[in-house]
């Protein structure tokens, strides 16, 4: 099965994202470099806009992420409430 | 000449403060959690209050509600000081903007007069109310303890006194200051508002915080907002034309929606803590709402007339609802 990832800045707007990812993705590995948070997965990565909510304690627009996002790897899949990395396999 | 580039990864020492290590793991710590977990005075309190020396100066007994973990209160909304006060900007650039809308377009002089006097009836004497609510939060944040569950309490009680202010400002916008002194003579002496103020006056001697917790922001807040601003003023007045009443209020539309989310949080993992505490806070919840519900039924009917008595009994099935998901049942 191939990888997903997704690169993330480290900063204090990230923070409760990345843990948003590994709560929805616990076999997901989370490589913290310097200033950039990589998050690898096997075949699929989701996102969901409802944890990162909790995590972040307001309303989250999937699309903040843009902000923050380094880069990706996957087709996506980009609704309101979720975003899902994946590879056709 | 070369020159390679390379990134040295370090790591540091320490992720965290210790006490923040043992709670959550040694990881960056939140600003939420650093400023909120375990700061509460709760040792070496030498000094015995000389107004009452039975208890300690922070005391977990002055309540009757038992929790194993205070701290476990936190509030969803992770206000701290410098998300609280972005927050509370913002809103309040937004109310500037609505309170110069209306009066650089003088929707104010537009308003039918009979809606006029509603909005001025109903709305001035409430920002005595506010400041009752200010004070009772202050209580709580004064008196309870764990610093999650006492530092939202003071944001709430200054949010309170920002809607005091705010419905002084739409008195003074629709009646200047005749209406704040007309407004302070109805909730001294007129009918209406009188059970109301017991209320608030009753409040204003209770010394379980917890209890004073439940009686202000769960039952007496869980009915007079969406009985007074959603639906009063929302739909009511705007409906009749007076929607540039529900532009000056709606900060306290949108205050509750983000509160209740904080009281709800804190509500249910009380209940969840133990059953004698899921017991006291259904009896609490019960014997305040009641009376909130008496209480308003006069208030109501200032804007509602002989409607008032249905609206307070549904947003009464409304409250009784929205608590029975986070497990009180009224």
């Amino acid at each position: 099965m191939s990888t997903v990832f997704i690169a993330l800045q480290t900063n204090e707007e990230t923070r409760p994202i990345i843990d948003a990812i590994v709560i929805d993705n616990p076999l997901a590995v989370v490589l913290r470099e310097p200033a950039m948070v990589k998050i690898n997965a096997q075949g699929r990565l989701v996102i969901r806009r409802e944890t990162i909510e909790e995590q972040m304690g307001r309303d989250y627009d999937l699309q903040e992420l843009q902000i923050n996002l380094i880069s990706l790897s996957g087709y996506v899949d980009e609704t309101e409430d979720t975003l899902t990395l994946y590879w056709n396999e | 000449m070369q020159i390679d580039l390379r990134t040295v990864s370090i790591e540091p020492q320490r992720q965290t403060f210790d006490h923040l290590a043992r709670r959550f793991g040694d990881k960056p710590a939140s600003r939420y959690q650093e400023g909120s977990y375990d700061i509460q005075a709760a040792e070496n309190l030498h000094y015995l209050p000389t107004w009452d020396p039975e208890q300690a100066l922070y005391d977990t007994r002055i309540t009757k509600i038992v929790m194993q973990d205070w701290y476990a209160l936190k509030d969803p909304r992770q206000f701290y000081y410098s998300t609280y006060t972005l927050a509370r900007a913002r809103q309040q650039d937004s109310t500037e903007a609505n309170f110069d809308f209306v009066e650089s377009r003088g929707l104010a002089d537009m308003l039918p007069e009979d809606l006029r006097t509603i909005a001025l009836n109903l709305l001035v004497p409430l920002r005595h109310a506010a400041w009752g609510a200010n004070m009772h939060n202050t209580f709580i944040c004064g008196y309870g303890f764990g610093t999650t569950f006492t530092q939202p309490c003071m944001y709430h009680a200054m949010d309170q006194l920002g809607i005091a202010q705010y419905l002084s400002r739409v008195g003074l916008l629709l009646g200047d200051t005749a209406a704040l002194n007309e407004g302070k003579a109805a909730w001294m002496d007129g009918a209406a508002w009188q059970p109301l103020r017991h209320y608030v006056e009753d409040c204003l001697v209770l010394r379980d915080p917890f209890e004073l917790f439940v009686a202000q922001n769960v039952a007496l807040d869980g009915l007079l907002y969406p009985l007074v601003y959603e639906r009063i003023v929302d739909d009511v007045l705007a409906k009749r034309g007076g929607s540039a009443v529900a532009m000056l209020t709606q900060f306290m539309s949108d205050w509750f929606g983000e509160t209740r989310k904080w009281v709800d949080a804190v509500m249910r993992t009380a209940a969840a803590e133990s059953e004698p505490n899921r017991q006291l806070l259904q009896e609490w919840t019960k014997k305040w709402s009641d009376r909130a519900a008496t209480t308003l039924r006069p208030v109501a009917a200032l804007a509602l007339g002989p409607a008032a008595d249905e609206a307070v009994n549904e947003e009464v099935i409304a409250l009784t609802a929205r608590l029975k998901k986070i497990g009180i049942e009224i």
